[in-house]
């Protein structure tokens, strides 16, 4: 090959380090600023972004039932409790609990318990919603994959789940439910 | 500095011992492949068409997340693209925009290496691989152009697999066969998805053999003479850098039009959701196809007219022995130097001819075009080989510009 070297360069910086720092950084940003919308367009589109609020009436759901509504493609319990429920919910020494909530903070209203039906361990359904489900020995919801089970606040309280079902943002007008 | 080894190069060393992927880099394109000190900016291309096919790889693999191959869908799904995913109009624009600065860039690839004599011995099969990654690019993005199911998607599938049921006999098979049906319909835009994903990945593993043919006899150059050891530089840091700068300039001109001019090299009837049963008043291929499609419409008998257009990629293939003169560089041919010019402006012609309807002026010329191609190919070629004079071939590279100058073998 050519004779490809030098003479020897002058200490400290120089312009060809300069020109080959500049030419680096900015490729750098120029590669940095196309991964990103690469990898925005991986994030929920405007479309799917419109599909998030969800509307239900609770005029129809007899004391005692317990509905599922689908919020953002998940399922959402709705439960009318029953005056016990509501008791059993609210007698039970938050200090005891795993994740320590009081009733009072989870409901809008004492007797429609509205939360997430995500089993917060790994993400199954739990049981409880029909009539001839199980629901765990604490009333509420009983988790068929690991055996969580959740209470009638929908709080964790056996089992591997670290969370109560999650509530999700939610606003009354009347008996319509408005999520998200 | 230390002479001791740090940490970092002793692990670096122990797998390059095992698998020598930085030194395998630095043989292709590192500073391990000794390059003539005379490539101007023609020899930027190779580098540029291998940065449109990551960029056509990476692009396409976000567009197929959100495209839908379905009849029903497809057009609807390549909208909410460009309305609703993040940044979707940019990947989609970039994509569509980049499949034409791809062929911009491989046709000037391609016409270097007819200037230069590129395709001669011994870079025959460098040639010929190239040849064949640009059919299959021609077929990638023929097919490409089918998914979004517009109405242009739909009707160029149409008259373009109908060109296969001019072939006696077989012909209605293959056609049946492409379709998977009757017509061009849900089956055909299935399998059109799942080929133009798969053919980039091999045009990938061709460009690798075309690499590595490159290098047995290593870069020709611009005066097309045998370079001495002498007159080599390292590809890096020289060209590497010399690419860079390519690839900004180039850079300027392709997101200029992603951003400026999105759908100036497109037709806007494909916007129009397919339609079997109304056809558009014109059917255009994309620019790129359309020397080609001229040949097709030049010629009044169906089966010699797509003889025709497979032929002149054909051709290429024997361009080695058709060409019979053995200097490389048209510097130093001047006829051929004349030839390569009216054969540039021809097909541009044929490209001009391929957008109008096939009558009158656009007929004759298509004519008097896809002739001058075979003409040039088949007649011109030997016979300027054999009868021309080329002008003195310089002692080396160097010579030019360095009389003195006397490099090492
Ligand atoms: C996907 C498309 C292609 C890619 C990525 C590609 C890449 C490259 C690269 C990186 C080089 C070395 C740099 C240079 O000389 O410019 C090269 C050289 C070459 N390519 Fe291609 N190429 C492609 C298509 C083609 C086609 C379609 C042909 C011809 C029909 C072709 C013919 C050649 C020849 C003859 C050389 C050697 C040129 C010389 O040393 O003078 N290539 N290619
Ligand atoms: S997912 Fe519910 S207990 Fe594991």
């Amino acid at each position: 090959m050519a004779n490809t070297a030098h003479a020897a360069e002058p200490a400290g910086e120089t312009r060809r380090d300069f020109l080959l720092h500049s030419t680096v950084a900015v490729g750098a940003v120029g590669t940095a600023m196309m991964i990103w919308p690469l990898i925005s367009s991986m994030n929920p589109a405007a479309d799917t972004l419109s599909l998030s609020t969800t509307e239900f009436s609770v005029a129809g759901i007899a004391e005692g039932s317990r509905i599922i509504v689908v919020w953002r493609g998940s399922p959402v319990f709705v439960a009318h409790r029953t005056a016990a429920e509501i008791d059993a919910a609210r007698k039970v020494n938050v200090s005891e609990l795993r994740d320590q909530e009081k009733d009072e903070i989870r409901v809008q209203k004492p007797e429609f318990l509205i939360v997430s039906g995500v089993c917060t361990h790994l993400g199954c359904i739990p049981l409880g919603t029909k009539g001839t489900d199980p629901k765990g020995d604490f009333g509420g919801w009983f988790c068929p994959c690991h055996g969580s089970q959740y209470d009638t606040s929908g709080r964790i309280r056996l089992g591997p789940a670290p969370k109560n079902l999650a509530v999700p943002p939610y606003k009354f007008t009347g008996d319509t439910v408005l999520i998200g | 500095m230390s002479t001791e080894k740090s940490r970092l190069q002793r692990v670096f060393e122990w797998h390059e011992a095992r698998l020598p992927l930085v030194g395998f880099i630095d043989h292709a394109v590192g500073t391990k492949y000794p390059a003539p000190k005379n490539l101007n900016y023609f020899w930027n291309f190779g580098f540029l068409a291998g940065f449109m096919l990551i960029t056509m790889i990476l692009t396409g693999i976000f567009l197929a997340m959100n495209y839908t191959g379905n009849v029903h869908m497809a057009f609807d799904s390549v909208e909410r693209i460009m309305r609703d995913v993040n940044f979707g109009w940019l990947i989609r624009y970039m994509h569509a925009n980049g499949a034409s600065f791809f062929f911009i860039v491989v046709y000037i690839h391609v016409f270097r290496g007819l200037y230069y004599g590129s395709y001669k011995s011994p870079r025959e099969v460098l040639w010929w691989i190239g040849v064949i990654i640009m059919i299959v690019m021609m077929a990638t993005a023929f097919m490409g152009y089918v998914l979004p199911w517009g109405q242009m998607s739909f009707w160029g599938a149409t008259v373009i697999t109908n060109l296969f049921s001019v072939i006696p006999v077989v012909g209605k098979m293959i056609t049946t066969l492409l379709w998977g049906g009757f017509s061009v319909d849900n089956p055909l835009l299935n399998r059109f998805f799942a080929l133009h994903f798969l053919l980039p990945f091999v045009i990938l593993g061709l460009v690798f053999l075309h690499i590595w043919a490159l290098h047995i006899p290593g870069s020709n150059n611009p005066l097309g003479i045998e370079v001495a050891t002498g007159d080599k530089i390292p590809f890096h840091p020289y060209y590497t850098a010399k690419d860079a700068f390519g690839l900004g300039v180039f850079m300027l001109f392709y997101f200029g039009m992603v951003f400026w001019f999105p759908n100036a090299l497109g037709d806007p009837v494909n916007y129009v959701k397919a339609n079997p049963l109304v056809t558009p008043a014109s059917i255009v291929p994309e620019w790129y196809l359309l020397p080609f499609y001229a040949m097709v419409r030049s010629i009044p008998n169906a089966l010699i007219g797509v003889a025709a257009m497979f032929g002149s990629l054909i051709v290429l293939f024997f361009l080695p022995w058709l060409d019979t003169s053995r200097i490389r560089s048209a510097t130093f041919r001047p006829i051929y130097r004349i030839l390569f010019w009216v054969l540039l402006l021809n097909m541009f012609v044929l490209g001009w001819c391929g957008a109008q309807h096939p009558e009158g002026l656009p007929l004759i010329l298509s004519r008097i075009g896809t002739f001058w191609y075979f003409f040039h190919m088949f007649v011109l070629l030997p016979v300027v080989g054999w009868i021309e004079t080329p002008k003195p071939l310089p002692a080396s590279i160097s010579q030019p510009v360095m009389p003195a100058f006397k490099p090492a073998e």
